[in-house]
């Protein structure tokens, strides 16, 4: 028997941006959610990744395992993300050996713990979270690059009325003929290439019908900022935090999504 | 030795060989030759187009390509690339030589309407005419450059795709000088992806056929993820049936049936050419479609 609900929050890509983590804790809490999921990616990019451990456990949030965690956990070597810019990749490999450098143990033993995907009910709807996509968890499912009957496709092999994934960093929802749905929930962990400097996370409701709502979240970047710095991670990145704009690991975004950007 | 098999997981990407093997360029590095006099596959109708284009919606495609030969020299190549962004993604491959202003504004406008990104992959082999021309032909650098500068004023970010004719230890540098040279054409923020050369066709007699060794066996296949090959996502529509894969154009045996249901066998690597699948993975994709690295369980994949 799968667990029901009614009204959950959820996000992925913390990216150790801890202080974001915290406000959108609060913020839940503050809407009454029944319960919080997050979708994985719980390092990379931001500052002192064992801070991001003890909040989500404080907070009850059930986890689950993104590419991020299984490289970190497993210390596969790379984020998994098939960079070839070698910019892109000089980037990825910093944070990741930070990342790997700064994660206990204790904390990379709990990452292998954490499942692949999570499953429950909301009101009427089977909710199946994924981190990429429902068969790769490094899939890239772009609003752009994703057609609507492709999505059709992943939620009847996968018996989902609702999928929800992240990865990709910017979010967006697709309703689908017969009710079903598919939502990117976004990430907390950094802007979403737009020029402003919160970020995003999602509350999926079912009663009775399925409605998303993005809840936009602002935190003090200003001080994540200046931690990143005291840590000396890549100048590039703080100014992300700062900005809003991505100004790495572009590669990666189709068309559509990259013309939205400055960079 | 038994050549081992891929089976296709799963139809991702839809190619289409829309002007068949036909080119205004005859290009020395060509992996299928193709060039002005090349008729070996000829131009697809419009309504064959649409015809899988329904058809692809059954088998939930995710990502249309069309490459050829050069596609814009189907004169319905605009209207082609239309409806397909009602679809779904489309992604064309060209050499950029060919475009026209009222063309790339209607191209401009139907990205704009749709919920779908429209690709224009340019091929420019050099950041000068010095590197590129003595692969591609006389003047084919300016030509080419032009294309890229068309296409930027179009509001396009187009990704140059560049075969790699040097060492791999020169990635970084050809990579800057792509950069710098973009740039100084008013493209602001170029998007660059390096291809590994396919040693079949012309290429072969440019730089060298493949050697004895550099075939795929079932050894190597443990553990490997299939799935990230071309021919393990992927299938071509051509005017005379339905191949493997863009790069086996050329091979008989590359030809898996006359329409897209009869064409979803397993496929055994048994061609040189998929060393250089087996060494890269998905060379044909675009970068936002990583197709390679983990299953849901973790485990890690091609490398
Ligand atoms: S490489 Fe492309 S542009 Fe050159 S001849 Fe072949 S199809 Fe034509
Ligand atoms: S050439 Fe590449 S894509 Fe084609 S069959 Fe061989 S491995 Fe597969
Ligand atoms: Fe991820």
């Amino acid at each position: 028997m799968l667990e029901r609900f009614e009204r959950v929050a959820v996000f992925g890509g913390v990216y150790s941006n801890h202080l974001a983590l915290a406000a959108l804790l609060e913020d839940a809490r503050r809407r009454s959610v029944d319960a919080i999921f997050c979708l994985g990616d719980l390092g990379a990019f931001g500052p002192n990744p064992d801070k991001v451990f003890p909040l989500l456990r404080a907070g009850g949030v059930s986890a689950m395992a993104g590419n991020y965690d299984q490289s970190i956990a497993s210390d596969l070597g790379d984020c998994q993300c098939g960079y070839t810019d070698p910019r892109d990749n000089h980037y990825a490999h910093l944070s990741y050996r930070y990342t790997y450098g700064r994660t206990s143990s204790e904390n990379r033993a709990w990452m292998r713990t954490l499942p692949a995907e999570i499953r429950f009910m909301l009101g009427r709807y089977r909710v199946l979270c994924c981190h990429g996509s429902p068969r790769r968890t490094n899939e890239f499912l772009w609003e752009s690059t994703t057609p609507t009957h492709f999505i059709d496709k992943l939620a009847v092999a996968h018996d989902a009325d609702v999928i929800a994934g992240t990865h990709t960093g910017i979010k967006w929802h697709r309703r689908l003929a017969s009710d079903r749905h598919f939502v990117n929930v976004g990430v907390v962990g950094r802007p979403e290439n737009d020029g402003r400097t919160n970020v995003w996370y999602s509350i999926l409701d079912a009663r009775p019908d399925f409605t998303v709502t993005f809840v936009p979240l602002d935190y003090d970047h200003e001080s994540l900022a200046r931690e990143m710095e005291i840590e000396e991670l890549p100048r590039e990145f703080v100014e992300t935090i700062r900005t809003g704009w991505w100004s790495t690991c572009l590669e990666v975004l189709p068309a559509k999504e990259r013309k939205k950007g400055r960079f | 030795m038994k050549a081992p098999l891929v089976k296709l997981e799963a139809l991702d990407h839809l190619w289409f060989q829309v002007t068949g093997t036909l080119c205004n360029l005859t290009c020395h590095h060509c992996f299928i030759s193709c060039g002005p006099t090349n008729h070996a596959f000829e131009q697809m109708t419009l309504e064959s187009i649409r015809d899988a284009l329904e058809a692809s919606r059954r088998h939930g495609v995710k990502e249309y390509f069309f490459t050829g030969g050069e596609p814009f020299l189907h004169r319905q190549m605009v209207e082609i690339l239309e409806e397909t962004l009602e679809y779904g993604p489309a992604t064309v491959l060209t050499n950029g030589t060919l475009f026209d202003e009222a063309g790339l504004a209607r191209l401009a406008r139907a990205e704009g309407r749709s919920l779908y990104s429209l690709e224009l992959r340019i091929s420019i082999d050099g950041f000068t005419p010095e590197q590129n021309d003595p692969i591609r032909g006389k003047g084919t650098f300016q030509r080419a450059m032009r294309g890229v500068r068309q296409a930027v004023e179009h509001g396009f970010l187009p990704l140059i795709t560049v075969m790699r004719s040097w060492g791999e230890d020169e990635d970084h540098a050809v990579f800057e000088g792509f950069v710098d040279t973009l740039r100084s054409i008013g493209y602001a923020r170029p998007r660059i992806k390096l291809l590994p050369p396919l040693r079949i066709g012309r290429e072969e007699k440019r730089s060298r056929g493949y050697g004895n060794d550099e075939v795929v066996t079932e050894e190597m296949m443990v553990g490997y993820d299939a799935g990230a090959l071309i021919c393990g996502h992927s299938r071509v529509l051509t005017d005379r049936g339905v191949w493997v894969c863009p790069i086996l154009i050329d091979a008989p045996d590359g030809k898996l049936g006359d329409t897209l249901e009869e064409s979803f066998d397993a496929f055994a690597l048994r061609h040189r050419a998929c060393h250089t699948c087996w060494l890269n993975g998905s060379i044909c994709s675009n970068p936002s479609s990583n197709a390679a690295g983990l299953d849901v369980a973790g485990k890690r994949a091609s490398s």
